[in-house]
Parts: structure tokens; sequence; C-alpha cells
């Protein structure tokens, strides 16, 4: 256990240097990027240009430029943005943090237990009105784009009928935090829990419709009948427990992502300044440390969602354990 | 008289009409009996036996007929009814042990989860039922092979805590549809062996489902042939081995090589392949395939004739 943990720690750190050195060469030696070009700005003079690569250290070789950048990032954790002189990277990002996983992981949390409900009970009703009508929802669901779902809600939830009965709890646009007011985190915090969570609704309900349809086929499935256990039983401990392999796979792709950065258009339409945000504005400025602490923070989260991912596949799956 | 068949016919609804898979059979089923029910794959021995148990949940089956189990009538029987009786006074094992487990549980749980379906007993209690059923089907060492999980048991193993899961309620019968088929051979007989064991023990009846005439020869009481759907011949084991009426059970018995006695330059062969369903031939559908047929083969089905040993034959009829 303790060496499966370790060899996961590892891998981490592999796939972090990986993607620090491409991160960085693209934005450093790709031809034609120079950076202290970016930063001077158009037209700047030959002189500026030569003052703004040595006050930025851009004149050293390429290795130590990057060495002195992961330094700044892991060690010292005083990297400073380029675009805006003297604002930490490192205290940036750790701000944003929280607003995304308070944001990504209710979502999720909705998203998993909707999802369950919605695949169970079309499983169990297969072909009937109810199946036929909760894909539906659930294709609606996916059809959606979040930027525009966003901004419905809060055309309805801000605006419209805020005065009405059913949002005038709704705050305003924004992020409150958790430690200073907890019921206000939470409030504003329902409407794009439920926007986030609408599309992975669809798609985990279809998910896992089809997948507990497909072990209803099983022979196991057939042993279980004969065995004179009730359908429910069937269907929840047999059918829906070898079926939730496929679910967890897909969640912590879809998790790593979105605590990476890809809940960006939900930030962006609410108002909460995470990490998606941040990385947007970086890109916007080409502020290269910025991205570069972003893409290290993103890449780190999606190894540790793939490792819990593979964490519950030992638990939900009992052959995985010998090998 | 623990089960009685009576001309039981199960049908399906398809894209090409309704096909019929099992067309009128009846056959009696006394305590602790061994039928020896064969046939080739697609005759429709399995789906008869699925019948019995409730089993067949395609919405598109009709089954009709009757099927009494000590007396009580099974066709038509709610679902929660029959529920009570499956697993708990009729228990069924399955083809494929390796596939007929559920992966993610222990086989301890799986069968004290059979237990606690049909027993008011707490989970120790059950466990310690596990245990014991699973000395009696000789694991070696039951205790530890309660928790273990499917994948890390052998084939035969496996097929052993499927058949130990059949015993644990105890059931008037057991219906074993081509248990060994999936083993090796060596594996076979201690399966059968069980089998045997345990009809002396559980005072149990079983329906053993096989293609395998060997199988049925060290095992049976009495057989029940089938083709197509039907029920061509069915008798004792010493009447049918010994004087097979019916040209199908001659023919398959030819295709065994025999231990003693001259060997035959080639064994037999039935020639040709069993028919679709969807395309019966007219009259009795081994017909095309028969050495032995003749004008009034084509003309009509022809129905089990004679007492206890029974065959549908026209040529059977006749002489």
């Amino acid at each position: 256990m303790i060496y499966a943990i370790l060899r996961r720690f590892g891998q981490m750190l592999f796939v972090m240097f990986g993607i620090s050195v491409i991160v960085f060469l693209i934005f450093f030696a790709t031809p034609g990027a120079d950076p202290a070009a970016r930063i001077a700005g158009r037209n700047a003079s030959p002189e500026v240009l030569e003052a703004v690569r040595h006050s930025f250290g851009f004149d050293q070789p390429l290795y130590v430029q990057y060495v002195k950048m992961m330094e700044k990032i892991f060690v010292t954790g005083d990297l400073t943005s380029f675009v805006n002189r003297g604002w930490k990277v490192v205290p940036a990002v750790m701000d944003s943090i929280p607003v995304t996983l308070s944001l990504v992981f209710g979502a999720a949390i909705l998203w998993v237990v909707v999802s369950i409900v919605i695949g169970v009970v079309a499983a169990a009703t297969r072909d009937s009105w109810l199946d036929k009508l909760l894909m539906a929802l659930g294709l609606l669901g996916i059809s959606m784009p979040v930027y525009w779902l966003g901004e419905v809600m809060n055309l309805i939830t801000q605006s419209r009928y805020h005065d009405s009965w059913a949002f005038s709890w709704v705050p305003p646009l924004g992020y409150k935090n958790f430690s200073d007011d907890p019921k206000g985190w939470f409030l504003t915090l329902v409407i794009p829990w439920i926007t986030l969570a609408i599309l992975y609704i669809g798609i985990y309900g279809r998910v896992l419709r089809a997948a507990i349809i497909e072990s209803m086929q099983e022979d196991y499935i057939r042993t279980a009948r004969a065995k004179g256990l009730s359908e429910t039983r069937i269907l929840l401990r047999h059918a829906l427990r070898t079926s939730l392999i496929a679910f967890v796979t897909l969640f912590g792709l879809d998790f790593g992502a979105l605590v990476g950065g890809s809940a960006l258009l939900t930030e962006v339409v609410f108002g909460l300044h995470g990490i998606g945000k941040l990385t947007y504005d970086a890109l916007q400025n080409l502020d290269l440390p910025m991205i570069m602490a972003t893409v290290m923070y993103a890449s780190m989260f999606v190894v540790i969602a793939n490792a819990v991912v593979d964490f519950i596949y030992i638990l939900l799956d009992p052959r995985l354990r010998t090998s | 008289m623990i089960l009685s068949v009576r001309d039981l016919k199960v049908s399906f609804r398809t894209h090409d009409g309704m096909v019929r898979a099992i067309d009128g059979v009846s056959f009696d089923l006394g305590e602790s009996e061994i039928l020896g029910v064969v046939g080739e794959s697609g005759s429709g021995k399995t789906v008869s036996l699925l019948a019995v148990m409730g089993l067949i949940t395609d919405p598109n089956a009709v089954i009709e007929g009757s099927i009494r189990y000590k007396g009580r009538e099974l066709v038509g029987l709610p679902a929660r009814e029959l529920r009570r009786l499956r697993g708990n006074e009729i228990a069924m094992i399955f083809q494929d042990p390796m596939t007929a487990l559920t992966p993610v549980y222990t086989i301890g749980w799986q069968i004290a989860e059979q237990i606690r379906a049909h027993r008011n007993v707490s989970k120790a209690k059950a466990m310690e039922r596990v245990e014991e059923l699973l000395a009696e089907v000789n694991f070696p060492n039951p205790h530890e092979a309660m928790s273990r999980y499917p994948h890390q048991l052998s084939g035969g193993m496996r097929q052993r805590a499927v058949i130990a899961m059949a015993l644990s309620c105890n059931p008037a019968l057991l219906v074993a549809d081509e248990p060994t088929t999936a083993l090796d051979v060596t594996v076979q007989a201690g399966i059968l062996d069980l089998v045997r064991k345990l009809r002396a023990t559980h005072k149990s009846a079983v329906v053993f489902i096989t293609h395998d005439m060997g199988v049925v020869s060290e095992l049976a009481d009495r057989v029940m042939v089938m083709y197509a759907g039907r029920v061509v011949e069915r008798g004792s084991r010493m009447e049918l081995f010994s004087d097979p009426r019916h040209p199908y059970t001659r023919a398959l018995l030819g295709s065994i090589p025999p231990l003693t006695g001259d060997k035959p330059r080639r064994l037999l062969a039935i020639p040709g392949s069993p028919p679709s369903l969807l395309r019966l031939p007219q009259g009795c559908a081994f017909g095309p395939r028969c050495p032995a047929q003749y004008e009034p083969c084509a003309t009509g089905k022809p129905d089990l004739r004679g007492g206890t040993h029974a065959a549908a034959c026209y040529r059977v009829a006749q002489a």
C-alpha cells in the first residue's frame, strides 16, 4: 500500500516535470516567441528590449531560466507576474483554489447523487415513458452550453424574477469565503453548482443507465434471480455496484479537468475568481509566470484525481487488488 | 411427485413472427430422483428449465401449459410468490461458473445473501452455515474460502461454491444446467460425485441438463432426450442406453466411441445441423437428418408413444 502511494507520488512528480518543461519551452523557446518583446510591447526600441531582457533574466541560458522559475514557484514562492510587476503569483493561485474547489466539489456531489438516481431509475423502468423522459432531459442538459445556461440562470435569478419569492434569497454574484460567512458561501454557490452540474448529470445519467442495462444481461444477474433476491436488491447490490466502475473512470477525468481550470466558463459567468478565471486572464496577457503556476497546479490536480480514481477502483473491484 | 410439467410451451415474439422454442414438453420428477435432459444446443433443454424456475425475463416470451411443484401451479404465479420458492425450494446451478458469481463480492457474502433472503437469521449465523456448506462441497479450507473473491478461485472451486450456494436452503429440487461443461474432465468427475452425494444427503431431486451422454450414463435415473423443442424419447437410463428407440437417440449414442468390442472405423456423425426454430420442417423435425425417414415422417409430428420408455417416432409406433 505504502509502495503504491509512493509510486503514485513519483508518477505525479514525473508528469508535473514533463508538463512544466513543455509549457516552458512553448513560451520561451518556440521560434518567434520572445517573451521580452511581448513584455516590452509593440515598437519598443532595442535598448528597451535589452533592458527588459536583462531585468527579467531572459539573457541567461534556458535551463537556468527554467530552474529559477521552478525554484520561485515551489521553493521560495516569490515568483512575480511579468505583467503586474510585484504581484506575487503563488499567493494569487492559492487564493483562487478555494473558489474553484468550492464550485467543483459542490457541483460534483450534486451531479454524482442526481445522476445515480436518474441512471438507476431509468434503467429500472427501461423503455417506459419515465425512462424516455429522463433520457430526453439528460440530452437537453448535455446540449445546453454552460455559458448560455449560466447567463439564463443569472437573468432569471438576478434580474427578471429576483424580486419574486422564488429567487429573492439569491445573493449578488461573487464569492464569499466559507470561513467568514458559511451561509453566504452556500447561497452564492447554489446557482453555479446547479448550472455546472446539469451538463454532467445528463452525461453521467445516460452512461450509468447504459452500464446498468448492460450488466443486467450478465450471468451473475441470472444467478442473483435464481437465488430469489428481490429485483430492487439485484439492481442496487449487483447491477449498480458492478456498473460504477465506468462511472468512476469518467468522474476522475472530468473532476480533475474541472478543478484544473475547466470550470472557467462557469466561473466567468458567475463572477467567481477561481483558477479558470486566473488562467484565462493570464493567457490574455501572456503572463508567463502565472500561466506556469496555474498549469502546474492543474496538472497536479489531474494526477491526484487520477490517483484517487485508481484508489476507488481498488475499493470497487476486488479483481484489481491482488495484481 | 416433486415436479410435474404438462404440455409446456414457450414461444417468443420476434420480428419474423412467433417462434416456438418449447413445444409441448411433459415430464415428472419424483423425490430425490435424477432426471437427465439431453440434447444439442438450441434443443430447448435450458429454456424449458428456465421456464420452470420462472427465470425467463424476456417480455416477449409466452409460457403456456402447466408446471406443478409439489402440486402447486407455477405458471402465472405472482413474482413475489415465485421468488419465495426460488433459491429456497428450487435452486439452480449454471453452466459457466466463471461468470455466474458477481465479481465484486466474496463467495461467503454471496452465499450468506441467499440464506438471509429466505431465512430470518443473523449475519453471523448465516456465515456459520456458509462455512458448513463449503466444507460439505469439499473446500479444503472453508473458513478461508469464505473471504475469497470469485476470481481468486479455480473453475472447479467456483462451481463448488455455486453448488454450495444452491444447497444453502436445502432445496427439494435442484436444476443443474450443464454444470460440468465448462470444466476439465477430472474436475467434472469431482462435481458429478458431489451431485450424487448431495442427492443422498439432502434428498434433493435433480434435473441435470447436459449434452454429454457420458455424464447422463453415470448420473441419471431417468433420461429425457430433446430435439427442436420437443421430447423425442424418454425412459430409464437402462432402457435408453440398452435399447434406444428414436433414431436421434441412436445417432447420439453411435457418436460415442465404445470402450469394448471392435472399434468402428469411423464414428457415426449426424448429417446436417439442427433446424432453425423459425423454419421447422413439415412433420417430424428430425426427418431431414434421419436415416430411417419414410413417407409418414413428413406428414405430421409424431407423439410420444409407449409406457415408461416412450419415443416420438412413426417407425417405433409401427414396429
